[in-house]
């Protein structure tokens, strides 16, 4: 007699529960829904903020000037006009600008990963007297910005009597410390017992450096290239101060030059066709190796 | 590792990169403090053949330059205003894009897009989305953004033109500075949250604590060593502001009615290394030095006690 009603009482007890943990798991199921759609609002609102400014740089750059001047603007060109961008090219002189930043691009790319890979091997693999205060003195010099070195720079390429050449443009910036330090920490994993044996086998240092070194740091390799490419892209100040003349001025100062007056007068579309046309090839680069790029800067946290 | 009678081969892998850090590296550390204390050291007098005696002339003509504190206090407000708030939305950002799958991977993206853009080039799209077009007292146009403010009821703004004032033109450069930012510290700050163990999180939710709750107590804590680099590393950016602001003002580095209101210490040293006066851009570049050095100095010591590693 004793027991029925205990039963009972259990049975009700638990259903009460059951039913309680459904109406808190709806409830639960309804806020988490509320929450998801609150964070993908935001985030698709920030999405558009980002992606406004190329949007309209790319509907400005179709239009006229008259309809870009319209009080209320339209959000896609009436007609569209692509010799925006043949006047930019003209207006700007791309076409010398690119080829003026692709050399020093290229060439300073080149020197660059020569010099780091060597420096790091010899770092990651090589046994010599001072190795670590050396090492350590190189880090100390990344501390310090970057303007306290061009005040000297400048002084010494002109008693060099390079202002006005691609050396100048291309020379002082080739050892990178980061870069060295980033691919000894990549040479440093691969196993000692490789090189131990390659020397066994006799091969010579630069082969067994071709042949195993490189590759495995592939990753890493590219994504200084890239840093350094678009380095060399962005790169305004030092270019300006020492080589902005016609025959070796970069894509950046030309751009800057080219469209001066922030008032009233510039051809608005034709300005933003130039933008674009400066920014494609990082796009480009941007969508092909994004992979490579994020990890890149994920490990340097800077700029080119 | 291997024997020591390769010695000469290290130092001989090692002697571009010795070479030419001695040069660009070495060299200019010493003599930019060298000609920091040499009175009035200048390019035209050296050749003259002119000798400078040891002082503290430079430093004197920098700060009673009449200048130098707008300069300062153009560098340390973009710095203030723009560290914590592009901190604080990218630390925003970040947390929300963790907590989703499906577009996480494109949304990653299209925020890293802003990254890899010329910061000249884009500065120049943000000046022509705040710029007004036509004469002081008509507009043809009141641009993009007065546009959009309009819609929404509001009164334009002249935001860089000729009578704007000067906290529209802040508030362009924190606009542009912060969009600038988000990448590079979204991108570090969501790859510290990834690696953060999932298990704190289910001994949370065992424990059905809030999200909250979860937030300061679990995810700011670990993330803590992430926070310091990217306030660290923006900090030290932020000092060295000027590309940016040439991207939307161009050189005159202010509105057409007041060249200069903008300038930053890094414009300064530039300015006054292109008039020759390379004892005083000598100078002020070691301030900036001693300022950049001290501030992060301060944000250590304030992360010893704020890190958790």
């Amino acid at each position: 007699m004793n027991n029925v009603p205990s039963n009972v009482q259990k049975k009700g007890l638990k259903a009460m529960n059951e039913k309680d943990v459904k109406k808190e798991t709806e409830k639960s199921k309804i806020t988490k829904f509320l929450v998801q759609t609150v964070i993908y609002l935001f985030l698709f609102i920030i999405a558009i903020i980002v992606i406004f400014p190329f949007y309209y740089m790319i509907i400005s750059s179709l239009k006229d000037l008259a309809e870009y001047k319209r009080s209320v603007p339209t959000l896609w060109p009436e007609t569209i006009h692509f010799s925006n961008y043949s006047k930019a090219f003209e207006t700007a002189n791309l076409g010398v600008l690119f080829k003026n930043t692709l050399y020093v691009g290229v060439v300073s790319t080149v020197l660059s990963l020569v010099i780091t890979v060597i420096s790091a091997f010899a770092f990651a693999r090589l046994e010599f007297k001072g190795k670590n205060v050396l090492f350590a003195g190189l880090l100390a010099t990344m501390m310090i910005p970057g303007e306290l070195f061009t005040i000297t720079n400048y002084i010494t390429v002109t008693k060099l009597d390079w202002l006005e050449t691609y050396k100048v443009l291309i020379i002082p910036f080739l050892v990178s410390v980061f870069y060295i330090y980033l691919l000894k920490q990549n040479f440093m994993q691969i196993p000692n017992e490789l090189y131990l044996a390659a020397k066994v086998d006799g091969t010579s240092d630069l082969k067994y450096l071709w042949k195993v070194m490189i590759p495995l740091a592939l990753p890493t390799l590219i994504s200084i290239t890239i840093l350094k490419m678009m380095g060399a892209w962005n790169s305004y100040v030092w270019p300006r101060l020492v080589a902005n003349d016609e025959a070796h001025r970069m894509i950046t100062n030309g751009l800057r030059n080219a469209f001066t007056a922030t008032d009233g007068q510039t051809d608005y579309p034709v300005q933003m066709a130039a933008v674009a046309i400066v920014s494609a090839p990082l796009f480009l680069v941007f969508i092909f190796l994004r992979k490579y790029i994020m990890k890149g800067v994920s490990r340097s946290g800077i700029k080119g | 590792m291997v024997a020591s009678k390769h010695q000469w081969k290290a130092w001989l892998y090692l002697s571009p990169a010795i070479v030419l850090l001695l040069i660009f590296t070495v060299w200019p550390i010493i003599n930019t403090v060298r000609i920091a204390f040499l009175e009035g050291y200048n390019g035209m007098m050296v050749v003259g053949g002119t000798k400078f005696e040891l002082g503290l002339g430079n430093f004197k003509t920098v700060m009673e330059t009449g200048d130098l504190g707008k300069y300062l206090k153009n560098t340390i407000l973009l710095c203030v205003l723009t560290v914590p708030l592009s901190t604080i939305i990218a630390l925003l950002i970040a947390v929300c894009l963790n907590s989703i799958k499906p577009f996480q991977r494109i949304l990653q993206t299209i925020y890293f897009l802003p990254y890899v853009t010329n910061s000249i080039a884009i500065g120049m799209v943000f000046a022509a989305m705040f710029n007004t077009i036509g004469g002081v007292n008509f507009k043809d146009s009141w641009g993009i953004i007065n546009n959009v403010i309009q819609f929404f009821g509001g009164e334009p703004i002249i935001w860089i033109n000729q009578g704007s004032t000067y906290a529209a033109n802040l508030a362009v450069m924190v606009i542009y500075i912060v969009w600038n930012a988000l990448p590079f510290k979204i991108l570090i700050l969501l790859g510290g949250l990834q690696s953060i163990n999932k298990q704190y999180y289910e001994a949370a939710r065992v424990d059905s604590a809030p999200r909250r709750r979860v937030f300061w107590k679990i995810t700011v804590p670990l993330l803590s060593p992430m926070l310091a680099y990217v306030i660290i590393t923006g900090f030290i950016g932020g000092f060295k502001e000027y590309t940016s602001i040439v991207g939307i003002f161009g050189e005159k580095m202010g509105p057409a009615d007041d060249p200069g209101r903008l300038n930053t210490m890094v414009g300064y040293i530039y300015e006054s290394l292109e008039n020759g006066m390379q004892g005083q851009a000598s100078a002020a570049a070691l301030i900036l030095f001693g300022i950049i050095l001290v501030v992060t100095l301060i944000n250590l010591q304030v992360s010893k006690k704020k890190v958790h590693y």
